[in-house]
């Protein structure tokens, strides 16, 4: 009973002996919880337009954090390092579809999703090889220090990140909503063989939607290298986003950014209240016990298609 | 003309079913077990034997392991190393609570108990499907190795979190820790990976391992013609689990002596999987090409480089190892999808018809 008590009830009573430390707990997982989205985004996008299941998302991240730390620290100014990065991953998805995608078209979508682990190693060793492996800094001169609402500290950071992130998924949705590009996307997204049938070249689209999943990775790396520093772990946190892209659904936009806030409220407030008594670090494990146990409830995530299986 | 079945006829149903029907593979199987048991050690020397055959065995038990969860049974499994590391600690805390125990029993009921963490892992698979469960997977990985690492009980409450694995006996010969020699610890390795490929492919063949194939293929089918998948997926996390929990005590306490949990993390579980996807989903040979290449391939480009000149070998190796275990990875996937087994299939092929084109 002792232990029951330990773990189900003491962090409770914590909880609410101390309900603006539990928020401010709750703001920072959230705002955490928007850099995860960030990177799902990614997987969100590839997955919606060509099926594949890019395992490599989380390696994109980590590419464009070294090159555009590389540039920076070469003495570039920021919008060049940015610009000379965004044009690396779009070399990167030119070499993605015409060395990986295109071979492998018409296999199966468990092949593709090796090929993206394969993509991920080579990824990961090429930005080491070319920049090394060393922790990098990276400033690009968002404030660090918090901020004080209503009795309750904020990082001034995770707020910058929070309002990019939505910006960032504002100018998505109005490009998938308003431009030619955009609804041949879309288009392709809902039904491979239509889309083809009425004109839309799969290649491209599967190009430009690389590239989008690039930019979006170039944007969560620059704020997770500025946030953590730019090193290999980062493609670990990435795999955070695993979770939370299952979670919301695999097919899903808002689930992914849902999904994210989810769980990193969830792993925060975990890791928090109840990391003591079950031994500390478990924002290690929680993140995919949640999202396991909830697919057991819901097999096709929060806002997944649902899956209908014929024989 | 050497390489054929004509002339070679089968008198009984049992000649008939055997696992290799031609005596010319009879032979080389004959061939490689007699340079496996009796060449090997007379001739390689300890570093050979302790730094390369030995990963190479259990690498290819682990991928053996793997191959009936993701090659035979379909479900993919991203939690290998937390398996391994399963079993490297179930056997651990066998060993030092019954320390008179065989090791051989040590062995079996660690696999046991990895096989029925295995099944609790396993029972997402009912509901997830494809890369859903990939990723719930991965919540074996991470939980179990948080578990082992936080866990004091686990580690006996050591304090620095890494043990020695203590000297155990089989059959009254010392096979693990100081006591035991280099080439009694390979050869214990070598009889326990030959009996469970023996058993592995015989499972293959038989009807447990004819429905997780059809599992593989289509589960709503397979389900409809009488297949439970209840049955046929537990059975096979917990097949694969057991061969991923002997692993991971052999690799504890036979080839590094440690028992840690950080040497399960999950570039393992990668390795492993890259290991079938190379040698071939769904083969048993598949497995010990798959772990010869990944477990070679470092060696040989660390050498490479060092011949090359290269500085700073060691990091750039690493990274360049990456690099091409993923280039590779791709092209596998793009020229040979049913990876080097299958190469092997197309030569024998070959051979039959030789000296003919066709």
């Amino acid at each position: 009973m002792e232990i029951l008590d330990l773990v189900l009830l003491e962090p409770i009573r914590n909880i609410l002996d101390a309900p603006l430390f539990f928020l401010e707990v709750l703001i920072g997982g959230l705002m955490s919880g928007v850099m995860y989205a960030l990177v799902a985004l990614g997987f969100v996008l590839i997955f919606k337009a060509s099926g594949v299941f890019n395992f490599a998302q989380g390696s994109m991240v980590l590419f464009a954090a070294l090159f555009f730390v590389g540039f920076m620290d070469a003495g570039l100014p920021m919008w060049l390092a940015f610009l000379l990065t965004l044009a690396v991953m779009v070399v990167l998805a030119y070499a993605v579809e015409r060395m990986v995608l295109r071979p492998l078209v018409n296999q199966p979508a468990i092949t593709l999703f090796m090929a993206t682990i394969g993509i991920t190693f080579f990824l990961d060793g090429l930005g080491q090889a070319i920049w090394g492996s060393d922790v990098r800094r990276l400033d690009v001169g968002i404030p660090e220090d918090p901020i004080i609402i209503a009795d309750i500290f904020i990082n001034q950071f995770d707020l910058y990140a929070a309002v990019i992130c939505g910006t960032l998924v504002a100018a998505l949705a109005l490009f998938f909503q308003y431009t030619p590009t955009g609804r041949a996307l879309r288009a392709v997204a809902d039904d491979h063989q239509a889309a083809m049938s009425v004109g839309i070249p799969l290649s491209t689209v599967w190009t430009i939607v690389w590239i989008v999943a690039g930019i979006v990775g170039l944007v969560a790396g620059v704020m997770w290298g500025a946030k953590l520093g730019v090193q290999f772990n980062l493609s670990l946190i990435a795999l955070k986003a695993l979770p939370a892209l299952i979670l919301g659904g695999l097919t899903s936009v808002p689930g992914a950014i849902i999904g994210g806030l989810i769980i990193g409220a969830g792993e925060k407030v975990a890791e928090v209240f109840w990391g003591e008594v079950l031994g500390g670090a478990i924002e290690d494990w929680f993140a995919y016990v949640l999202a396991m146990v909830f697919l057991l409830i819901r097999p096709e995530g929060l806002f997944g298609e649902k899956i209908i299986e014929r024989v | 003309m050497i390489y054929r079945e004509t002339g070679q006829f089968k008198t009984s149903y049992a000649a008939d079913q055997a696992i290799l029907r031609l005596r010319e593979d009879r032979i080389g199987l004959l061939v490689i077990l007699a340079i496996a048991y009796v060449v090997m050690p007379l001739v390689a020397s300890e570093y050979w034997l302790s730094t390369i055959m030995l990963p190479f065995l259990i690498y290819a038990l682990a991928a053996l392991g793997l191959n009936i969860l993701t090659g035979y049974a379909g479900q993919i499994s991203l939690g290998t190393g937390g398996f391994m590391a399963t079993g490297a600690f179930a056997a651990y805390k066998l060993a030092t609570a019954f320390p008179g125990l065989d090791f051989v029993v040590v062995l079996v009921l660690a696999g046991l108990i990895t096989a029925f963490v295995g099944i609790l892992f396993g029972l997402p698979s009912l509901r997830i499907k494809g890369f859903y469960l990939a990723v719930a997977t991965l919540a074996a990985q991470f939980f179990l190795l948080w578990l082992y690492n936080k866990i004091p009980w686990f580690t006996n409450y050591s304090a620095s979190g890494v043990i020695s694995a203590p000297t155990r006996t089989a059959f009254g010969i010392p096979v693990t820790g100081f006591e035991a020699s280099v080439t009694t610890k390979y050869l214990f390795v070598l009889v326990v990976v030959t009996l469970l490929s023996l058993a592995a492919k015989n499972m293959t063949r038989l009807e447990v391992g004819r429905s997780w194939m059809a599992i593989r293929d289509m589960d709503i089918a397979a389900e409809i013609i009488g297949i439970r998948p209840l049955t046929a997926k537990l059975s096979a996390f917990a097949v694969s689990s057991f061969y991923c929990g002997i692993a991971g005590a052999l690799w504890a306490f036979s080839y590094t002596g440690a028992v840690e949990a950080l040497a399960f993390d999950i570039g393992v579980s990668f390795r492993v999987l890259f290991m079938i996807i190379i040698g071939g989903l769904g083969t048993i040979l598949g497995n010990y090409l798959g772990a010869a290449f990944i477990v070679l391939l470092p060696i040989f480009l660390n050498n490479a480089l060092l011949g090359l000149g290269m500085q700073e070998a060691v990091a750039m190796a690493s990274h360049l190892e990456a690099m091409i275990m993923g280039a590779l990875i791709v092209f596998f996937l793009i020229v040979e999808p049913h990876g080097l087994a299958r190469l092997w299939q197309i030569l024998k092929e070959k051979l039959r018809k030789w000296p003919f084109p066709y």
